[in-house]
């Protein structure tokens, strides 16, 4: 071991115990999380690959979906919400409950600086990894498909990733403040899928029976696809789906709280 | 000293985990510059204390100021400096890589660089922490309470599984930060590590401040030897009844019974067996455990007498 025994600069001064500026603790936090992520890739590469490929090879074989220009549209559609849907549900619903068991934590936590840092650092993280995931369903669709966005409406899905993002976020908050490791990733898988099928995110909702497209309407995923869609392809969403997807929000933010009071109370009283 | 230089002040704090009273209506009060060492036995409440202080917990009874804030208020931590456990640093990232996070939370930090090299890190800087041995990952969990250079250090078992090098650098690393004007608490079971960096000494067990008092007076205190003799059974009451020893284990033997003695002075309970005549053989004598030595604070017959080591009032010695 070779130590120099000079002494080590003393503490900062008093008038130095200026706290940085949020947006700083947020990168940091933020460059965290990610650093954090691209160490273990297969841990995402999976998530961003998969709805692509499910693009790949259900869609663009179908030359009558593939061609029509709305069809093929619909469909990017689809995939690019569950690709976006499922980052956000992986990555606060399992990672948050993963960063829950680790001993850091805590120790994060006497740092100076509050849970608002942290927090929007995932946010961002969370958003990030998002536009990762829709990048390679953008560029099948674009590539092979019919599909075409003009230039305005593509600036506008910039946007509408936000908008998809925050339900799904709350929910994955909800269920990885409650939950631990394990189990959390049991119930994203469990929450994910079904709600992605029943949602019309692998098939469009015109092929359901009349019951499964009746409770369809019900869902978030329902509502944010028709919404996508409607933004993309113009194809009307049902008059319900922004109702419905703000009353679904309000609940995934309510139940996010509460377990994020929970969890708090549990590990931090 | 007027409160506002106290760092640390901890006010009739009762804190209970269920059905346990982790720390039982403790005052505490720690000055500006001052070196302090929580001594104790595992659950004796140390880490409790310190994640009162940190602010990661809220006490059930009674208040703690951190630099006269409220420690739950990052505000009030501005100042502040603690260690991660050694096995909760992020695996994948790299050694500097933590070093920037912490060291971005406060307003004039060490240059990471510096700071590894002070701790013999530099040539780790680009390791995954995951991959650093036992030793290493202590020297940068104390590296990462010192990077912000806070006027307050909170270190839980600084050197628990270094090797005697390690450790001695990491003490030293101590000795000098605290010498620039920082103000150290520190916790331990050891009570080598306490008498090598406290100036002050608090004795915690079963969550109640035992002994509160200067280095010297508190070692006295607490240093205990254990004295092993084989005397004729009707020699043991007379054992029984000297002043400031303690009979732990009474066995018998064929040739009489093995009596384990906890002795604060063991040469002057030699001299006096010896200028008694009593009829002892198969003497042997042991350096006892801080354990023993807890259990003897605690005991009873109460060995510590209010006033005879402690600075401030020993808060209470029976349990």
């Amino acid at each position: 071991m070779t130590v120099t025994h000079a002494p080590v600069p003393g503490p900062a001064p008093v008038r130095a115990a200026r706290p940085p500026a949020l947006w700083r603790l947020v990168w940091l936090h933020a460059r965290l999380g990610f650093v954090e992520t691209v160490r273990i890739p297969i841990a995402v590469i999976g998530n961003l690959l998969f709805p692509a490929l499910a693009l790949l090879f259900f869609v663009v074989p179908q030359r009558e979906v593939a061609q029509d220009p709305v069809g093929a549209l619909v469909a990017v559609a689809q995939l690019g919400t569950f690709a976006v849907m499922s980052t956000c549900l992986f990555s606060f619903g399992a990672g948050v409950s993963e960063d829950r068991a680790q001993p850091f934590d805590p120790y994060l936590r006497t740092l100076p600086a509050g849970p608002g840092a942290r927090l929007t650092g995932r946010v961002l993280n969370g958003l990030l990894w998002s536009y990762c995931a829709l990048a390679p369903v953008v560029l099948v669709g674009w590539l092979l498909t019919a599909a075409e966005l003009r230039w305005e409406q593509a600036l506008q899905c910039v946007a509408l990733v936000v908008g998809v993002a925050v339900p799904f976020l709350l929910l994955g908050l909800a269920i990885g403040y409650r939950l631990s490791a394990k189990a959390a990733i049991a119930v994203v898988q469990a929450v994910l899928f079904p709600l992605a099928f029943a949602g019309g995110l692998f098939m469009p909702p015109q092929v359901f029976p009349d019951w499964l497209d009746r409770l369809s309407m019900a869902l978030p995923s329902r509502a944010v696809r028709d919404l996508v869609v409607q933004v993309t392809a113009g194809v009307e969403a049902y008059p319900l789906a922004l109702p419905v997807l703000l009353g679904w929000t309000a609940l995934f933010a309510a139940l996010a709280v509460l377990a994020y009071r929970a969890d708090e109370g549990r590990r931090f009283r | 000293m007027t409160r506002d230089e106290h760092v640390v002040v901890a006010d009739h704090v009762t804190r209970r985990f269920g059905a346990v009273v982790a720390l039982h209506d403790v005052s505490l009060s720690v000055g500006q510059g001052e070196l302090v060492g929580l001594l104790g036995p595992n659950g004796a409440g140390k880490t409790t204390l310190l994640s009162l202080v940190a602010g990661l917990r809220k006490p059930d009874a009674g208040t703690v100021r951190l630099f006269g804030g409220d420690p739950r208020d990052a505000r009030s931590r501005l100042s502040l400096g603690t260690t991660p456990q050694e096995t909760g640093l992020p695996s994948t990232l790299r050694v500097q890589e933590v070093v920037a996070l912490v060291a971005g939370h406060y307003a004039a930090p060490m240059p990471t660089g510096e700071l590894l090299e002070r701790f013999g890190l530099q040539d780790l800087a680009r390791r995954q922490t995951g991959g650093l041995s036992g030793g290493q990952k202590r020297r940068l969990a104390v590296a990462l309470a010192l990077v912000g250079r806070p006027r307050l250090v909170l270190l839980d078992e600084p050197t628990t599984g270094l090797d005697v090098e390690g450790r001695h650098v990491l003490w030293q690393a101590l000795r000098d930060y605290h010498a620039e004007g920082a103000t150290v608490l520190l916790t331990s079971h050891y009570l080598e590590e306490v008498e090598a960096l406290a100036h002050r000494v608090v004795v915690v067990g079963h969550g109640r401040v035992l002994a509160d008092g200067g280095l010297a007076d508190v070692v006295a205190l607490v240093a205990r030897r254990r004295v092993l003799v084989t005397v004729p059974a009707d020699a043991l009451p007379r054992l029984e009844r000297l002043p400031g020893v303690e009979v732990l284990e009474a066995a018998g033997r064929p040739e009489g019974v093995r009596v384990t003695l906890l002795a604060a002075d063991a040469d002057e309970l030699v001299r006096t067996l010896v200028g008694q005549d009593a009829p002892f053989r198969d003497l042997e004598v042991r350096g006892a455990s801080l354990e023993e030595a807890f259990l003897a604070l605690t005991a009873s017959d109460g060995v510590l007498e209010p006033g005879r080591a402690a600075a401030e009032p020993v808060q209470e010695v029976r349990s």
